[in-house]
């Protein structure tokens, strides 16, 4: 599937959570499929940290850039692009495509840099539903995300329940633990306190933060896989070594993986960006405004849902899926839950496992178009 | 007279059922398509949770014998039980359970002091295979059976009412003797 990417821009200023005020902006976004023409068949797909809306199919001429969740997305895969007409969307302070930090502030013509607003879950889903509105979609059949995009997927059925009829939430939490904040917190700090971040201002330096995202997304990287599928995958297993070094040079494979997810992600990620979505991720909590009662907070939501869980996943335990679960349940909303034995952690959602693809096949095969 | 037709009888329209291990969700079909029953199954199989998913049957994958901490007192109007009893391990507590979430439950197994089970222990000399009971005893999900007269025994102990009782062979009622002819029960209980 040859796709290509768009862009939308919006000149209605959009107000985010903070108070502050975008003026304009632009999204990146790509679909896949045909909307048809009851309009009822679209899907909305929402990214996690570091991806885009590059969810599937390649480029013309760039065969290896796959989109990253082309397991799941495609003609004739579980959620079928023959049948459904799919939005894969790049959230606002992206450096993928949609206005972020690295974009010029309209105000000063250089790049917003740190005075880019800090963005929420909740206001991507307000930007989301004015690309919606922009493609004509007045309801989608679906809005699906993992982790992250599970987020804005649950954000949706507060923020409109009215223009979703089903949510399907995988790999999710209702709000992050104090672990899950110091963790972000670690990796702020990396970036924060790198000499090359001149306070987030460094575009114009001509610098890069190398080391602080280096480290934050070793240790992101860290949260995202399993005990044991770490063990499997990297033992104790040393590299191009007989014994120990006894110096500070890599010793183990884990580290040299480590190092070589680092230096790649620092080549193309953004600082600013990663210490907008981090605090998006600490700052999401529907419950907050309710005494912290999910149940009151989803008192509210539309839509049916399907939420999926993976029992290795220790970023965002199966518990948390259980309670919001729990929460739709008090609420008697229709709801199914998934809860796979998947062994490889958090990031088990993108990966292809029959039965989970399965139970996503099933479920979006009895969406009524 | 089937099962599925005895606990529909028992389920007023629109009311709202827990049928915990709900297999492939036929049971909560066709309380759905016979009374508009809405319901949710708690299913642990992979491949059952699937079923209900392809059929359209609300499922979630969780673990009975974690007990039903995911629901709220009384947030039922029938828990359903039913041919799952046999396949728990800690019985007691899930009956208290069921009874705090669901203003009535449904319980139903397979009847181990029916005559033809009695007659393979006491002449044979084996564990009793059947069609009610089609597991040998090496390879089975069954871990702890029970007789009419054990089930009601564990109800008067935990304090469980019995409201209605349907024994049942070969499809057909059995009035006389239940415990020794038939070979399926099926309880309508509420708290004691």
């Amino acid at each position: 599937m040859i796709v290509q990417a768009q862009k939308a821009s919006f000149t209605e200023p959009l107000r985010l959570r903070s108070g502050a005020v975008l003026p304009a902006y632009e999204l990146a976004y790509e679909t896949y499929g045909k909307l048809n023409a009851a309009r009822s068949n679209a899907v909305l797909v929402c990214h996690a940290l570091n991806a885009s809306h590059h969810v599937a199919g390649t480029y013309a001429g760039e065969p290896d850039n796959v989109g990253w969740w082309d397991n799941l997305v495609g003609p004739g895969k579980p959620l079928d692009t023959d049948r459904f007409f799919v939005i894969g969307n790049n959230y606002l302070g992206s450096c993928f495509g949609s206005t972020g930090p690295a974009s010029p502030n309209p105000a000063t013509g250089k790049p917003w840099g740190a005075d880019f607003p800090v963005v929420t879950v909740e206001d991507w889903v307000a930007a989301q539903a004015r690309l919606a509105d922009h493609l004509g979609i007045e309801r989608f059949a679906a809005v699906m995300g993992g982790s992250l995009g599970a987020m804005q997927a649950l954000q949706w059925t507060l923020s409109y329940p009215g223009r979703v009829r089903h949510a399907i939430v995988i790999a999710a939490t209702p709000r992050l633990s104090a672990q899950n904040i110091a963790f972000n917190e670690v990796a702020r700090q990396a970036i924060m306190t790198d000499p090359d971040f001149h306070g987030g201002h460094y575009y114009e330096k001509g610098v890069v933060p190398v080391r602080g995202l280096r480290i934050a997304r070793m240790i992101g990287h860290i949260t995202y896989l399993s005990d044991d599928a770490m063990m499997e995958k990297f033992g104790r297993v040393l590299r191009g070594k007989d014994g120990p070094g006894f110096d500070f040079d890599v010793d183990f494979e884990i580290e040299s993986y480590l190092r070589y997810q680092g230096d790649k992600f620092a080549t193309y990620f953004d600082a600013n960006t990663y210490l907008r979505i981090t605090k998006a991720l600490d700052y999401y909590d529907p419950a907050a405004d309710y005494g912290g009662d999910l149940s009151a907070a989803f008192a509210r939501a539309g839509a049916d849902f399907l939420v999926v869980s993976f029992t290795s996943d220790w970023r965002f335990t199966s518990q948390r899926s259980r309670e919001i679960v729990r929460a739709l349940l008090d609420n008697k909303r229709v709801v199914s839950y998934l809860e796979n034995d998947a062994p490889q952690g958090h990031d088990a959602f993108l990966l292809e496992d029959p039965r989970y693809h399965g139970a996503l096949r099933a479920y979006f095969g009895n969406i009524p178009l | 007279m089937t099962e599925a037709g005895v606990i529909a009888g028992w389920i007023a329209p629109g009311a709202r059922v827990l049928d915990l291990g709900c297999g492939d969700g036929r049971l909560l079909r066709h309380l759905w398509e016979t009374k508009q029953a809405p319901g949710y199954g708690v299913e642990i199989d992979d491949a059952h949770v699937l079923e209900c998913i392809r059929n359209d049957v609300n499922v979630l994958q969780m673990d009975l014998e974690d007990g039903l901490a995911a629901f709220a007192d009384r947030s039922f109007d029938c828990v359903i039980l039913s041919e799952t009893l046999q396949a728990i391990h800690r019985q007691e507590p899930l009956l208290r359970d069921m009874l705090r979430v669901g203003r009535e439950a449904v319980v139903s197994f397979p009847n181990f002091g029916y005559w033809k089970a009695r007659i393979q222990i006491a002449l044979a000399g084996h564990m009793p295979v059947s069609k009610e009971l089609p597991y040998q005893w090496y390879d089975t999900p069954n871990v702890h059976h029970c007789t009419l007269v054990d089930f009601e025994a564990l109800c008067a102990k935990v304090g469980i009412r019995i409201l209605e009782r349907v024994v049942l062979r070969d499809g057909g009622p059995v009035s006389v003797l239940p415990n020794l002819l038939g070979s399926r029960a099926i309880y309508r209980c509420c708290p004691g």
